[in-house]
Protein backbone atom coordinates (compact mmCIF):
# COMPACT_ATOMS: atom_id res chain seq x y z
CA UNK A 1 0.00 0.00 0.00
CA UNK A 2 2.84 2.22 0.91
CA UNK A 3 4.58 1.57 -2.74
CA UNK A 4 4.77 4.40 -5.30
CA UNK A 5 2.75 3.39 -8.18
CA UNK A 6 5.32 2.94 -10.31
CA UNK A 7 3.13 2.09 -13.28
CA UNK A 8 1.07 5.81 -13.61
CA UNK A 9 4.17 7.69 -13.46
CA UNK A 10 6.36 5.49 -15.99
CA UNK A 11 3.27 5.49 -18.32
CA UNK A 12 2.75 9.22 -17.50
CA UNK A 13 6.41 9.99 -18.29
CA UNK A 14 6.51 8.14 -21.51
CA UNK A 15 3.14 9.47 -22.74
CA UNK A 16 4.40 13.19 -22.33
CA UNK A 17 8.01 11.75 -23.63
CA UNK A 18 6.40 10.08 -26.65
CA UNK A 19 4.41 13.58 -27.44
CA UNK A 20 7.52 15.67 -27.00
CA UNK A 21 9.57 13.44 -29.41
CA UNK A 22 7.16 13.29 -31.93
CA UNK A 23 7.80 17.42 -31.91
CA UNK A 24 10.41 18.92 -33.71
CA UNK A 25 11.61 21.71 -31.91
CA UNK A 26 11.48 23.15 -28.49
CA UNK A 27 10.00 20.27 -26.00
CA UNK A 28 9.77 22.37 -22.79
CA UNK A 29 8.22 19.49 -20.83
CA UNK A 30 11.43 17.22 -20.53
CA UNK A 31 12.96 20.26 -18.34
CA UNK A 32 10.12 20.93 -16.49
CA UNK A 33 9.61 17.12 -16.00
CA UNK A 34 12.97 16.79 -14.77
CA UNK A 35 12.60 19.52 -12.94
CA UNK A 36 9.33 18.75 -11.46
CA UNK A 37 10.65 15.44 -10.40
CA UNK A 38 13.16 16.88 -8.10
CA UNK A 39 10.91 19.43 -6.80
CA UNK A 40 8.70 16.69 -5.20
CA UNK A 41 12.33 14.99 -3.97
CA UNK A 42 12.96 17.78 -2.38
CA UNK A 43 9.64 18.06 -0.72
CA UNK A 44 9.26 14.30 0.58
CA UNK A 45 13.11 15.07 1.68
CA UNK A 46 11.96 18.26 4.03
CA UNK A 47 9.19 15.99 5.55
CA UNK A 48 11.59 13.47 6.34
CA UNK A 49 14.15 16.24 8.08
CA UNK A 50 10.74 16.68 10.29
CA UNK A 51 9.95 13.43 10.98
CA UNK A 52 12.71 10.93 10.53
CA UNK A 53 14.29 9.33 13.42
CA UNK A 54 17.17 7.41 12.24
CA UNK A 55 20.69 9.73 11.65
CA UNK A 56 20.88 7.89 8.49
CA UNK A 57 17.63 8.89 7.27
CA UNK A 58 17.89 12.44 7.82
CA UNK A 59 21.51 12.88 6.60
CA UNK A 60 20.15 11.11 3.64
CA UNK A 61 17.66 13.38 3.24
CA UNK A 62 20.20 16.24 3.25
CA UNK A 63 21.89 14.65 0.40
CA UNK A 64 18.50 14.51 -1.46
CA UNK A 65 17.54 18.52 -0.85
CA UNK A 66 21.45 19.57 -1.68
CA UNK A 67 21.41 17.19 -4.75
CA UNK A 68 18.09 17.88 -6.04
CA UNK A 69 18.34 21.42 -5.79
CA UNK A 70 21.71 21.84 -8.05
CA UNK A 71 20.46 19.92 -10.53
CA UNK A 72 17.35 22.16 -10.68
CA UNK A 73 19.34 25.05 -10.44
CA UNK A 74 21.32 23.85 -13.58
CA UNK A 75 17.72 23.07 -15.34
CA UNK A 76 16.39 26.46 -14.92
CA UNK A 77 19.59 27.84 -16.05
CA UNK A 78 19.30 26.04 -19.78
CA UNK A 79 15.67 26.64 -19.46
CA UNK A 80 16.54 30.46 -19.11
CA UNK A 81 19.27 29.72 -21.92
CA UNK A 82 17.10 27.71 -24.59
CA UNK A 83 14.02 30.66 -24.13
CA UNK A 84 11.85 27.83 -23.26
CA UNK A 85 9.21 28.98 -20.56
CA UNK A 86 8.69 26.39 -18.12
CA UNK A 87 5.00 25.34 -18.01
CA UNK A 88 2.96 22.67 -16.10
CA UNK A 89 2.15 20.01 -18.60
CA UNK A 90 -0.18 16.94 -18.04
CA UNK A 91 2.78 15.02 -16.78
CA UNK A 92 4.46 17.34 -14.02
CA UNK A 93 1.06 17.27 -12.77
CA UNK A 94 0.18 13.90 -12.76
CA UNK A 95 3.44 13.80 -11.09
CA UNK A 96 2.78 16.51 -8.56
CA UNK A 97 -1.20 14.68 -7.68
CA UNK A 98 0.84 11.56 -6.76
CA UNK A 99 3.36 12.93 -4.56
CA UNK A 100 1.21 15.26 -2.77
CA UNK A 101 -0.81 12.11 -2.18
CA UNK A 102 2.57 9.81 -0.94
CA UNK A 103 3.88 12.76 1.08
CA UNK A 104 0.39 13.14 3.06
CA UNK A 105 0.26 8.81 3.35
CA UNK A 106 3.56 9.75 4.57
CA UNK A 107 2.77 12.17 6.97
CA UNK A 108 0.62 9.80 8.77
CA UNK A 109 3.45 7.81 10.14
CA UNK A 110 6.01 8.36 12.62
CA UNK A 111 9.47 7.01 13.88
CA UNK A 112 10.74 3.78 12.47
CA UNK A 113 7.65 3.19 10.15
CA UNK A 114 8.11 6.65 8.37
CA UNK A 115 12.04 6.20 8.32
CA UNK A 116 11.28 2.14 6.39
CA UNK A 117 8.52 3.98 4.58
CA UNK A 118 10.13 7.01 3.47
CA UNK A 119 13.08 4.70 2.77
CA UNK A 120 11.00 2.53 0.20
CA UNK A 121 9.39 4.97 -1.16
CA UNK A 122 12.88 7.06 -2.18
CA UNK A 123 14.21 3.53 -4.20
CA UNK A 124 10.79 3.13 -5.82
CA UNK A 125 11.19 6.68 -7.08
CA UNK A 126 14.20 6.95 -8.38
CA UNK A 127 14.44 4.17 -10.26
CA UNK A 128 11.11 5.59 -11.43
CA UNK A 129 12.78 8.13 -12.55
CA UNK A 130 16.06 6.41 -13.72
CA UNK A 131 13.97 4.26 -15.70
CA UNK A 132 12.17 6.91 -17.28
CA UNK A 133 15.48 9.36 -18.13
CA UNK A 134 17.36 6.47 -19.61
CA UNK A 135 14.68 4.50 -21.75
CA UNK A 136 12.91 7.69 -23.06
CA UNK A 137 13.76 11.01 -21.96
CA UNK A 138 17.44 10.96 -23.11
CA UNK A 139 16.83 8.92 -25.91
CA UNK A 140 13.95 11.75 -27.24
CA UNK A 141 16.33 14.69 -25.96
CA UNK A 142 17.13 16.46 -29.36
CA UNK A 143 19.04 19.62 -27.61
CA UNK A 144 22.56 18.43 -26.87
CA UNK A 145 22.76 20.74 -23.85
CA UNK A 146 19.52 18.83 -22.45
CA UNK A 147 20.76 15.37 -22.99
CA UNK A 148 24.04 15.90 -21.22
CA UNK A 149 21.85 17.70 -18.23
CA UNK A 150 19.79 14.65 -18.52
CA UNK A 151 22.76 12.05 -18.63
CA UNK A 152 24.54 13.70 -15.36
CA UNK A 153 21.14 14.27 -13.92
CA UNK A 154 20.80 10.01 -14.30
CA UNK A 155 24.10 9.16 -12.97
CA UNK A 156 22.87 11.53 -9.96
CA UNK A 157 19.71 9.76 -9.32
CA UNK A 158 21.42 5.85 -9.96
CA UNK A 159 23.51 7.11 -7.37
CA UNK A 160 20.70 8.20 -5.20
CA UNK A 161 18.63 4.88 -6.03
CA UNK A 162 21.77 2.49 -4.85
CA UNK A 163 21.82 4.72 -1.64
CA UNK A 164 18.40 4.53 -0.90
CA UNK A 165 18.41 0.54 -1.31
CA UNK A 166 21.31 0.42 0.47
CA UNK A 167 19.43 2.40 3.54
CA UNK A 168 16.35 0.74 2.85
CA UNK A 169 18.09 -2.40 3.76
CA UNK A 170 19.47 -1.56 7.21
CA UNK A 171 16.44 -0.95 8.27
CA UNK A 172 14.52 -3.86 7.85
CA UNK B 1 83.21 53.29 4.96
CA UNK B 2 84.02 49.51 4.14
CA UNK B 3 80.70 47.61 2.59
CA UNK B 4 81.32 44.85 4.50
CA UNK B 5 81.11 46.81 7.53
CA UNK B 6 77.57 48.41 6.70
CA UNK B 7 75.59 46.98 9.36
CA UNK B 8 72.27 47.82 6.81
CA UNK B 9 74.86 45.26 3.92
CA UNK B 10 75.28 42.50 6.76
CA UNK B 11 71.35 42.42 7.84
CA UNK B 12 70.49 42.68 3.95
CA UNK B 13 72.94 39.30 3.74
CA UNK B 14 71.45 37.71 6.85
CA UNK B 15 67.85 38.09 5.65
CA UNK B 16 69.44 36.73 2.16
CA UNK B 17 70.80 33.62 4.19
CA UNK B 18 67.55 32.47 5.75
CA UNK B 19 65.38 33.03 2.61
CA UNK B 20 67.70 30.77 1.05
CA UNK B 21 67.57 28.66 4.14
CA UNK B 22 63.87 28.47 4.63
CA UNK B 23 63.49 28.13 0.77
CA UNK B 24 65.10 24.73 0.86
CA UNK B 25 63.80 23.97 4.46
CA UNK B 26 60.21 24.13 2.58
CA UNK B 27 61.51 22.11 -0.64
CA UNK B 28 62.68 19.82 1.62
CA UNK B 29 59.28 19.03 3.44
CA UNK B 30 57.05 19.61 1.01
CA UNK B 31 56.51 16.13 -1.43
CA UNK B 32 54.58 15.74 -4.55
CA UNK B 33 50.76 17.04 -5.11
CA UNK B 34 48.66 14.35 -6.63
CA UNK B 35 45.42 15.06 -8.38
CA UNK B 36 42.10 13.29 -8.06
CA UNK B 37 39.23 14.22 -10.37
CA UNK B 38 35.48 13.99 -9.24
CA UNK B 39 33.42 13.92 -12.29
CA UNK B 40 30.38 12.30 -13.05
CA UNK B 41 30.08 10.58 -9.59
CA UNK B 42 33.04 8.87 -9.79
CA UNK B 43 37.18 9.44 -8.23
CA UNK B 44 39.83 9.08 -10.90
CA UNK B 45 41.91 7.81 -10.01
CA UNK B 46 40.22 5.94 -7.40
CA UNK B 47 42.99 4.52 -6.33
CA UNK B 48 46.03 6.20 -5.94
CA UNK B 49 49.84 5.87 -3.89
CA UNK B 50 50.91 8.68 -2.21
CA UNK B 51 53.68 9.65 0.48
CA UNK B 52 53.34 11.43 3.88
CA UNK B 53 53.83 15.00 3.17
CA UNK B 54 52.46 14.95 -0.13
CA UNK B 55 49.45 16.88 -0.85
CA UNK B 56 46.05 15.48 -2.57
CA UNK B 57 44.73 17.76 -4.84
CA UNK B 58 40.50 16.85 -5.09
CA UNK B 59 39.03 18.33 -8.41
CA UNK B 60 35.42 18.71 -8.24
CA UNK B 61 34.24 18.89 -11.79
CA UNK B 62 30.62 17.89 -11.07
CA UNK B 63 27.69 20.89 -10.14
CA UNK B 64 27.19 19.06 -6.65
CA UNK B 65 29.60 18.82 -3.82
CA UNK B 66 31.03 16.35 -2.92
CA UNK B 67 33.53 15.18 0.12
CA UNK B 68 36.41 12.89 0.18
CA UNK B 69 35.89 11.01 3.35
CA UNK B 70 38.58 8.32 5.22
CA UNK B 71 36.61 5.58 6.46
CA UNK B 72 38.86 5.33 9.63
CA UNK B 73 38.01 8.68 10.53
CA UNK B 74 41.51 9.87 9.61
CA UNK B 75 40.84 12.51 7.13
CA UNK B 76 37.21 14.93 5.32
CA UNK B 77 37.58 17.53 3.18
CA UNK B 78 34.51 19.35 1.29
CA UNK B 79 34.96 20.12 -1.98
CA UNK B 80 31.90 22.59 -3.22
CA UNK B 81 30.40 22.41 -6.62
CA UNK B 82 33.05 23.07 -9.20
CA UNK B 83 36.09 23.77 -6.95
CA UNK B 84 39.14 22.37 -5.63
CA UNK B 85 40.49 21.66 -2.09
CA UNK B 86 43.86 20.68 -0.32
CA UNK B 87 44.95 17.74 1.43
CA UNK B 88 47.99 17.17 3.30
CA UNK B 89 48.87 13.70 3.98
CA UNK B 90 50.29 12.97 7.24
CA UNK B 91 49.46 9.08 8.04
CA UNK B 92 50.96 6.31 6.49
CA UNK B 93 48.54 3.12 5.87
CA UNK B 94 45.97 1.93 3.25
CA UNK B 95 42.91 4.15 3.22
CA UNK B 96 39.60 3.01 2.06
CA UNK B 97 38.07 6.76 1.14
CA UNK B 98 34.43 7.79 -0.04
CA UNK B 99 32.12 10.61 -0.71
CA UNK B 100 29.77 11.30 2.24
CA UNK B 101 27.12 12.46 0.08
CA UNK B 102 27.58 9.84 -2.36
CA UNK B 103 28.01 7.05 -1.18
CA UNK B 104 28.79 4.77 -4.28
CA UNK B 105 31.71 6.97 -5.09
CA UNK B 106 34.52 4.94 -3.41
CA UNK B 107 38.38 4.97 -3.51
CA UNK B 108 41.47 3.83 -2.04
CA UNK B 109 44.59 5.99 -0.83
CA UNK B 110 47.61 3.81 -0.39
CA UNK B 111 50.12 5.87 1.90
CA UNK B 112 53.38 5.12 2.82
CA UNK B 113 56.54 6.87 4.96
CA UNK B 114 58.60 9.61 3.49
CA UNK B 115 60.94 8.40 0.95
CA UNK B 116 64.65 9.57 2.30
CA UNK B 117 66.19 12.55 1.39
Amino acid sequence: MLRFRRGGVLTALLLVSGAAAAQDTGKPTDPQIAYTAGEIDIKAAQLALKKAKSKDVRAFAKDMVRDHTAVNKQALALVKKLKVKPEDNDTSRALNKQATEKRAELAKLSGAAFDKAYAENEVAYHKTVDDALESTLIPSASNGELKDLLSTGLKIFQGHEQHAEEMAQQLK
Amino acid sequence: MKTGSDPRASVFVRAAALAVALFFEVQASAGEVIKVQMKDLAFAPAAFAAHVGDTVEWVNNDFVAHTATARNGDWEVNIPPRATRRLLVKRPGTVEYFCRFHPTMKGEATITAQPAQ
